[in-house]
């Protein structure tokens, strides 16, 4: 029983080493890469432009969620005006971030845990190396220094369709007036909630980013599965991961910051 | 065993490699002459595709001494390594195309991350390379677009445009048909008379192996044992390559044989 417990703890920290070394090796790498601006500008594309319908999507209902949430809970003081309030400290404090990027996990992270999968399932990252390119630098440099502007960039949009939603839902539907709900907003947001707002959704985008690119180049190491089977399985555990990480690391940097 | 050749290029003195209990290579050496094309046969499994990945940087060895140009390599010498893999290129089994790359641009990659040369050089001469290969009207394609041959050539194409001294030739003919065979190796031969690079193959082909190179070996259970001319190997009364020999020509008749009987269709378009 203590040698398993040894070994299981021997091998959590080998893995978290590992994973720094890992992140660490990609942005050293990413001095020497050649035409990074190019990747770099896919990468924002993969992760940006093409995730932007979903946030819009994600960040609307839930600014609709909880300007009806918030009207009825805060009815019942007879506080409607601080509606706006409610939902912006919600959504810039907490939310924005934390829904912002789980969606991009679930949809950038998966796609390029898949993709560094099947890269080394093929060869291409051995091929890679073989020509004597470093393959942090060229797949791996790229995408983390696209997370770390995309993501607080999505969030920030999360947040402005978030706050129309609620806008939406508070005035449009349940009859606080507008004027109300916005200088409420402007009265209660300050600058501090903003930067720790884009700092948390930074961290979020470097971690999750990180990991998902980590179980994708090193699907080879699966010991469960092979083949197709270790691309899903390593994809998988990205997604869960980075899931369960975004919200630990929501609770220690709220934290540090409160 | 080694061989005494003038102007080597490449040295492999006592080369070991294991996977936990198993051992693959238990102290293999080979000399490469510059210019020449040489070929390591050996029955599937015998650990020659991890002999050349241990040359190509790609696995560490245990032990042993590989000397490029007369300059051992150290596992230490991080920039020794890089400068060597930059003069090297090397042609996987299963072409490790990159796949979501057009046909110019997967021939580009290399040179766009290893050289300074502008966007008008790396274009013009992924042009030339795919020129020199006859499949520059697929410029615009996707591997997956094109057929086998057209691949083994994409993946040639991409391994000479850096103008590489020494390419690495893994199973260049593995699961093709003994035509398609002959014409790989026709074109690894016709190609490295054209570029002038050195060429070390691994196969179990014998025959068209023994037409297209220089100099051939035979690695067995982990060890050179034979090494020489194709005319020595096909000579040779040593009973490990007469084995080998007779084995291959066997599976060669029986496949011939199957492939007459059902009017067996060709595996490469």
């Amino acid at each position: 029983m203590l040698k398993l417990l040894g070994r299981q703890t021997l091998h959590v920290v080998s893995g978290f080493g590992d994973f720094a070394l890992f992140t660490g090796t990609s942005f050293s790498s990413a001095v020497k890469s050649r035409r990074l601006a190019r990747r770099i500008a896919r990468a924002v594309y993969e992760q940006g432009a093409l995730c932007l319908p979903v946030v819009l999507i994600v960040g609307t209902f839930t600014g609709l969620v909880l300007g009806l949430q918030g009207y009825y809970v805060l009815n019942r003081f007879d506080a409607q005006g601080l509606l706006g309030a409610l939902v912006s400290l919600s959504l810039v404090r907490e939310m924005a971030p934390v829904l912002t990027a789980l969606v991009l996990v679930g949809q950038a992270g998966s796609a390029l845990a898949a993709e560094l999968g099947i890269q080394r399932n093929s060869e291409q990252i051995v091929a890679l190396e073989t020509m004597g390119v470093s393959s942090h630098g060229y797949l791996i440099a790229p995408r983390l220094i696209a997370a770390l502007f995309v993501f607080p960039i999505q969030t920030a949009l999360f947040v402005a369709v978030g706050l129309w939603g609620g806008s939406l839902s508070g005035s449009l539907l349940l009859g606080v007036q507008p004027g109300i709900y916005w200088s409420s907003v402007e009265r209660a947001v300050e600058s501090r909630d903003v930067r720790e707002c884009f700092l948390k959704a930074a961290i979020f985008g470097l971690l999750t980013i990180s990991i998902c690119a980590y179980n994708g180049f090193n699907t080879h190491r699966c010991r469960s599965a092979t083949g197709a089977r270790a691309v899903s399985a390593s994809t998988t555990r990205a997604v869960v991961h980075s899931s369960i990480i975004v919200l630990a690391a929501d609770y220690v940097i709220t934290s540090f910051l409160v | 065993m080694s061989i005494v050749v003038q102007d080597l290029l490449l040295q492999v003195e006592n080369l070991h490699k294991r996977f936990d209990d198993h051992v693959v290579l238990a102290g293999v050496g080979v000399e490469v002459a510059r210019g020449s094309v040489f070929t390591l046969l050996g029955p599937s499994g015998a650990g020659k595709s991890v002999f050349l990945k241990c040359l190509a940087d790609v696995l560490q060895p245990d032990a042993g001494r590989i000397i490029f140009e007369g300059r051992p390599l150290s596992s230490g010498d991080r920039a020794g390594r890089a400068k060597f893999r930059r003069r090297c290129s090397f042609l996987f089994q299963n072409n490790a195309l990159f796949d979501s790359l057009s046909t110019l641009e997967n021939v580009a990659l290399p040179l766009e991350q290893t050289t300074n040369l502008t966007d008008q050089e790396i274009r013009a001469r992924s042009r030339e390379a795919l020129r020199q290969l006859e499949i520059d009207d697929h410029a615009d394609r996707y591997p997956s677009q094109l057929s086998g041959g057209m691949q083994k050539r994409l993946a040639l194409a991409r391994a000479i445009v850096t103008r590489p001294e020494l390419v690495f030739f893994d199973e260049p003919t593995a699961g093709l048909d003994p035509l398609r065979r002959n014409a790989v190796f026709t074109m690894i031969a016709k190609y490295q008379r054209q570029f002038n690079f050195t060429a070390l193959i691994v196969t179990h082909d014998v025959d068209e192996a023994l037409v297209a190179s220089d100099r051939v070996a035979l690695l067995d259970q982990g060890r050179i044992c034979f090494a020489g001319t194709p005319a020595e190997f096909s000579a040779s009364p040593n009973p490990i390559v007469r084995a080998f020999r007779d084995s291959a020509e066997a599976l060669e008749s029986s496949l011939s044989a199957i492939r007459r009987a059902d009017d067996f269709p060709s595996e490469d378009s």
